[in-house]
């Protein structure tokens, strides 16, 4: 893929997937259009069943629409050898699960570094750059462990080292903060952020309206279809949204004014 | 929280006078809630004619300066000490205006629960960034932001739960 492509990093061009046929059909997702710029964080929410998850598995190559385009970096997926895609889910895009998805038999720092292995870098410098990540996501020293000898929120944090490790353009996460508690979801969706303000482009499936808030830009899905937007370019923002926003900005200021009494 | 408690509070601290107190107070609530300084004159002047407050004299620049009374400081006690009730609260216009959608023929509700939660969530987005930004926030800062950060969520999560049973109703 070329480095200095500036075009959306993913375009999903009106995306239908459908399951069964005739009468039995059903379409999980219907004419879906979306584009995630290098540097933009885009949270996808609605209902269970609304199609988020397929939404993900489709932009990340890990499943096949039934009519449209996926297009990675002006490459579109359907027209790439199984063996190209797969090198492209390898390398340009990383995938954060709700359930981790790290291999047990492995130390986190052998899990964060697999991907870098299978793609053909030597061990020594795929643990090295692991060890990276893992500081990156505030598991410093933590690499030798293996997965059932840390926390939920290390493991996650873990998958999340794991997913941003290389040069990651494309950033996917299904519900990353799952079953943790707030503190450390916090803690996971400022990684997503930071890593998306350096250059990544990010799509966030989330429930959770606090941590959808962390984008960019929320798109609604209700029964596969796009059903609202907010925060995208030319549409102006709610006047009243602001006033509070504004106002406690100033807020800043007056209150460390205020902290030197 | 009226004005009255903020004054009551922040003269509790120190002596002050009208355009200083003005300042504090909307320091301390974050700026998230303006006050006019007719408004802190009339205040002024009400919790004075109830022996909350009283004139000490003027500073060197002439302003009138208020001091807490003993009354007033037992006021200001017996409010920290008393819960807030639903009664001093606004009616919630929201919950009104969804009641109504629900009762009146031809209003899409759909439509207007997805109007709303677009709006809550652009009101989340500008809270959050702003707390993300903030390097090192004043306490009394963070705590009013973070309330207005779970109210916007609190106001989704309704919103979705409305959804939920209107679409139960209708199908």
């Amino acid at each position: 893929m070329p480095n200095e492509w500036v075009g959306p990093v993913v375009a999903l061009r009106d995306l239908t997937r459908a399951y069964g046929n005739g009468e039995a059909e059903v379409r999980a997702l219907v004419g879906i259009n979306l584009e995630v710029a290098a540097g933009e964080l885009v949270a996808v929410m609605g209902p269970s069943g609304s199609g988020k998850t397929t939404l993900l598995s489709l932009a990340g190559g890990l499943d096949a629409p039934t009519s449209g385009n996926v297009v990675v970096e002006g490459v579109h997926l359907s027209e790439l050898s199984r063996r190209a895609l797969a090198r492209l889910r390898r390398t340009s895009i990383g995938y954060v699960f709700q359930d981790y998805n790290l291999i047990p038999a492995l130390t986190a720092g052998e899990n964060v570094a697999l991907p870098l292995e299978l793609d053909g870098m030597r061990a020594a410098r795929a643990r090295k750059l692991a060890e990276r990540a893992l500081e990156e996501v505030g598991l410093g020293g933590l690499g030798r462990r293996f997965p059932e000898e840390m926390s939920g929120g290390q493991r996650q944090r873990t998958a999340i080292a794991r997913a941003l490790i290389g040069e990651r353009r494309l950033v996917l996460a299904d519900e990353p903060t799952g079953a943790l508690d707030s503190q450390t979801s916090e803690a996971v969706l400022q990684v997503l952020r930071a890593r998306c303000d350096a250059g990544a482009a990010g799509i966030l499936v989330t429930h959770e309206p606090r941590y959808a808030a962390y984008a960019d830009r929320t798109v609604y899905l209700r029964d596969g279809k796009v059903v609202g937007e907010i925060g995208g370019a030319g549409e102006p923002e709610p006047k009243a949204a602001q006033a509070p926003a504004a106002a406690a900005a100033a807020g800043v200021a007056h209150g460390e004014a205020a902290g030197e009494r | 929280m009226s004005v009255k408690h903020g004054i009551l509070a922040l003269l509790r601290d120190r002596p002050g006078y009208g355009y200083q107190l003005r300042a504090e107070f909307e320091e301390s609530t974050g700026s998230t809630w303006p006050v006019n300084i007719g408004q802190v004159y009339t205040t002024l002047g009400r919790l004075e004619r109830d022996g909350l407050v009283a004139k000490t004299g003027e500073d060197a620049e002439g302003h009138v300066i208020y001091e807490i009374t003993e009354s007033g400081a037992r006021e200001l006690a017996d409010w920290f000490a008393r819960p807030i009730t639903q009664a001093q609260r606004p009616r919630d216009e929201l919950a009104m205006k969804l009641a109504l959608a629900v009762t009146v023929p031809g209003v899409d509700v759909a439509v207007l629960v997805q109007t709303q939660r677009e709006h809550a969530q652009s009101t989340l987005q500008e809270l959050t960034r702003l707390k993300v930004r903030a390097a090192a926030p004043h306490l009394a800062w963070s705590l009013v932001l973070e309330a207005q950060i779970f109210q916007a969520e609190a106001e989704i999560r309704w919103l979705d739960h409305v959804e939920e049973r209107v679409c139960r109703t209708n199908g």
